[in-house]
């Protein structure tokens, strides 16, 4: 380490203490706090939904936090746009690249920081900053190349070129493995190193167990918003330790495993499978699994590929796998919202052709995972989202007509049941808290006796009080009758719930397991595909 | 409902204050071009020195706003599902020569005669909108665009369509070109009698105030009900509120996108109407345009809601008649074109402010309700 480095050093490179953020309804972030040494790497660890994205998005002045305080080399800081966290030496790698594909990497680099020589771009001095840049850090790339011919790895060391040429000394990356195959996060390692060996500071997000503990020299972990622990790297000693940090261990163990499946099949889907390059019907008379196996032959990368299940009435089928496993792609299939090959039934009906509105009118609930984008008009009155989905069924409808009042007397009843508290069923839908806006969703898709329910992460974002309420719900519908496929990416969720769960990777059902005997690490093993698939059950 | 209510004087008060800042700003342009603000202002309430005067300006102002309401509701009907019909002009000049020749072919007693041309111009102008409807639906293609490119062919096809096939006969002497005389059957009988109901003289030129009006009305009753209270309008709002909701709600987007834009387009049809019913018998190369543009400025200014561009189409027409006394006032005219341009950018603006203000005191309110904490509260 150079002088340099130990001088700065003496402070820590971030600290974040007692950082809230709230949006209307939901506590993204509550009392974060978080110290970050200078030339290290720092590992934030969390749920999807925990709070990662938000707490990265305060530190780099994408978002102002409502309570707390940001402290950059010991000195008081606050953020107004991310040029004053770039300013103070905070740069950020985006998850999703923010790159120009049809301008070289240097014109990349220097986009928006350009040097100038009178009024012309200049480029030598550019290039021959960004070759230094690159020597000293191992982040070989080819200044003159196009970045539409690059490759994802060498994208993502753009990237990093880029917010290095702008003078940062704390780098965020954020979910920068999500995009990139093991080789390539090997090489993204032994970067993050030798940047980490120049006295830079590296602030890693992931939710990757086994990486954070081979490249982190600290890690915090976030749960609902809030840090629930920050340890060194030495003291941790297992992926499990961590695993259970993250999901939590004060959830409620699962329940009365009393079994209430019946016999009678509820919701059935064979073979769904999705290409990724846009539906193409199979030619007439083919089986569907002769088409798959021959997409599969051309090469076609499969959202969904020959995904089967049943689920019984009474039964509870929880889906695990990491997110972008095709989880969304599966919901869609089954809501008719994007057509799939394959075929679905619902009771006795083949439902494969009917619209999204048929397959709701005849019984299908939907708690979507995002419920601002999928399931309310914010800006609409808490009856008229009672309306939605249900506009063409009592007690909505009336004719042609909406009924206005048999809708609200309707709406009244489930804030009654689903404890939703609200001033009046005619509040906007935005002005409730998160927790309350997903119990009149659950209230809502429990409405009109549905057979079958989907919820994909019925508890994400919702305070714990709310969490068990919908919770006790579902098990009641699941008593009732009701088959439910649960899909979270709480674990304890899913294995306190669920009566079966299938574990999903790369757009397959890879194994079916027995809640009863599954721990959440073994669970994450299959997750990631690191335990190839056995039937067990 | 107290929050309804809340909303409501919110949208007012700030519609009275962008006003006042629009009359600010224009007397800052009348200056500059050399007149006094005060004369300009003035012009706007001279209705003339005779009875008879007064009596013709209110009619012009009444007659102006009513195809200016019109349009304003056709272009709200897609601005509720976020579908920006910006080919209301076109389709409501094709729908008028249409209407107009096809109504002069044929002579039937009034109320047949009457009801055959609101038919065929509501029809021409939804079969107009079709097209970018069904471009949108099956091929992703904007709709801004397409309706911006179909108002070019529109507005240059009628210009053909009035010269060579459906020309009339052309009196001597006569500048114009025109669609063949409609019988009088075909005339809307025009409301003059209020006038003297009032005491007044009645109207003289532009053939009084235009019994269209009444349509008008019915018209936007109609719209209102349709938009407010049926399913239909139910979808139009979810679609428009939040697409990806609608969608999982079984809301079928395509159907829903050519239902809006055919509705928008038919009630584009009616525009030309009022002009062609009420005054002129024909469809003739001095036919009003830019009622669809000037449309779009209504139903912005309206919030989408026919009470709220029922009032803009009054404020424009109300701006509109002044041409000629703010002429002889010794203003330029154009100074309309302003004050309708910053009032309507201040509008725009002031209709966000309003908005969001009117959410954020939603939410404390609810929370203040619940005792709960105020949902963001600004640490020391």
């Amino acid at each position: 380490m150079s002088a340099d480095t130990l001088a700065t050093a003496k402070f820590p490179a971030v600290e974040l203490e007692g950082i809230t953020k709230r949006f209307p309804g939901v506590v993204a972030n509550h009392d974060i706090r978080i110290t970050v040494q200078a030339g290290t790497v720092h590992a934030i660890v969390g749920e999807n939904g925990a709070g990662k994205s938000t707490l990265m998005k305060i530190l780099y002045g994408m978002q102002k936090p409502d309570e707390g305080s940001i402290r950059v080399d010991g000195k008081d800081v606050s953020f107004r746009t991310p040029s004053d966290a770039i300013e103070v030496g905070i740069g950020m790698v985006h998850q999703h690249f923010m790159l120009a594909d049809n301008l070289t990497v240097l014109e990349n680099i220097v986009l928006g920081a350009e040097p100038k020589k009178d009024v012309r771009l200049d480029t030598a001095g550019a290039r021959k900053r960004i070759n230094a840049l690159a020597a000293s850090h191992g982040l070989r790339v080819d200044p003159d190349k196009l970045v539409e011919d690059l490759g994802v790895g060498d994208r993502q060391r753009v990237e990093i070129l880029k917010v290095l040429y702008r003078g940062a000394r704390i780098l965020i990356l954020d979910e920068p493995t999500a995009v990139l195959v093991p080789q390539e996060v090997e090489e993204l390692f032994q970067n993050l190193r030798e940047l980490k060996a120049e006295g830079l500071t590296v602030i890693f997000i992931s939710h990757k167990l086994d990486e954070v503990l081979d490249i982190a020299d600290a890690i915090t972990v976030i749960r609902r918003g809030t840090t629930v622990a920050s340890l060194p790297r030495s003291e941790v000693t297992s992926a499990r330790q961590l695993a259970e940090l993250m999901v939590g261990s004060e959830l409620p163990t699962p329940e009365t495993r009393e079994s209430t499946v019946t016999d009678r099949v509820a919701f059935k889907v064979e073979d769904l499978t999705m290409e990724a390059d846009g539906y193409r019907p199979a030619p007439k008379g083919t089986p569907v699994r002769t088409y798959v196996e021959k997409l599969r032959a051309e090469g076609k990368r499969l959202l969904l590929d020959d995904v089967s299940f049943e689920i019984h009435e009474g039964e509870i089928l929880g889906i695990a796998g990491v997110e972008g496993n095709g989880q969304s792609e599966l919901i869609e299939a089954i809501m008719g919202i994007r057509p799939a090959h394959g075929t679905i039934r619902l009771g006795e009906h083949d439902i494969s052709a009917w619209s999204t509105l048929k397959r709701r009118e005849s019984g299908i609930g939907y708690i979507p995972e995002d419920r601002h984008r999928q399931g309310l008009l914010l800006e609409a009155s808490l009856w008229e989202n009672r309306v939605l989905g249900h506009q063409t069924r009592k007690p909505a409808r009336s004719g042609i007509w909406v009924d206005r009042s048999a809708s609200k007397r309707d709406t009244a009843r489930i804030v009654k049941d689903y404890d939703v508290r609200t001033p009046s069923v005619d509040t906007l839908a935005l002005a409730l808290s998160g927790g309350n806006q997903q119990k009149l969703i659950v209230g809502r898709e429990m409405s009109g006796a549905p057979k079958f329910l989907i919820a994909a992460h019925p508890t994400r974002g919702v305070d714990v009080g709310a969490q068990a309420a919908i919770w006790d719900h579902l098990r009641n519908a699941r008593a009732a009758g009701l088959a439910v496929l649960l899909i979270s990416a709480d674990l304890d969720e899913l294995i306190g719930l669920s009566d079966t769960i299938q574990v999903i990777y790369r757009g397959r059902l890879v194994a079916a397991l027995d809640p009863s005997d599954i721990t959440p690490e073994r669970l994450g093993g299959y997750m990631t595909g690191a335990i190839a698939g056995t039937e067990e059950t | 409902m107290p929050a309804g209510l809340n909303r409501a004087l919110l949208t007012v008060a700030g519609a009275v204050i962008a006003i006042i800042l629009a009359i600010a700003i224009s007397s800052v342009a009348i200056t500059a071009a050399g007149a006094s603000p005060i004369d300009a202002f003035a012009a706007f309430f001279d209705f003339g020195a005779s009875e008879r005067a007064q009596s013709n300006g209110i009619a012009a102002f009444i007659n102006r706003a009513v195809p200016l309401f019109i349009a304003g509701l056709a272009v709200a009907v897609g601005f509720r599902m976020n579908l920006f019909n910006i080919g209301v002009e076109g389709q409501y000049r094709l729908a008028a020569i249409c209407a107009a020749y096809v109504g002069s072919t044929f002579t039937a007693p009034a109320p047949i005669q009457i009801a055959v041309i609101i038919v065929v111009a509501a029809a021409v102008g939804g079969l107009y909108a079709l097209i970018p409807a069904v471009m949108k639906v099956t091929r992703g293609v904007n709709e801004v665009i397409a309706t911006i490119m179909l108002n070019y062919i529109a507005i240059n096809l009628t210009s053909y369509l009035v010269r060579g096939p459906f020309a009339g006969e052309r009196a001597a002497g006569q500048l114009t070109t025109t669609t063949p005389e409609l019988p009088e059957s075909a005339m809307f009988p025009n409301l003059n009698f209020v006038f003297e109901l009032f005491g007044l003289l009645p109207p003289t030129r532009g053939g009084g105030v235009w019994g269209f009006l009444l349509v008008a009305i019915v018209l936007g009753i109609v719209i209102w009900v349709v938009l407010e209270r049926t399913r239909f309008g139910f979808n139009v709002k979810a679609s428009g509120l939040n697409g990806p909701a609608a969608l999982a709600s079984g809301i079928d987007s395509k159907k829903m996108i050519i239902a809006a834009m055919v509705m928008s387009g038919s009630i584009a049809g009616l525009i030309g109407l009022p002009e062609i019913l009420g005054d002129k018998g024909a469809f003739n190369s001095n036919f009003t345009a830019g009622l669809g543009f000037l449309g779009i400025a209504v139903a912005l200014l309206g919030r989408n809601k026919p009470v709220g561009i029922a009032v803009a189409a009054l404020l424009f027409a109300f701006l509109d008649r002044a041409q000629g006394a703010l002429q002889i006032a010794n203003v330029p005219p154009s100074v309309i074109t302003i004050i309708q341009g910053v009032i309507v950018l201040l509008v725009v603006v002031a209709n966000e402010v309003t908005n969001r203000l009117a959410l954020r005191l939603e939410e404390q309110r609810a929370a203040q309700e619940l005792g709960r904490k105020q949902p963001v509260e600004v640490a020391a």
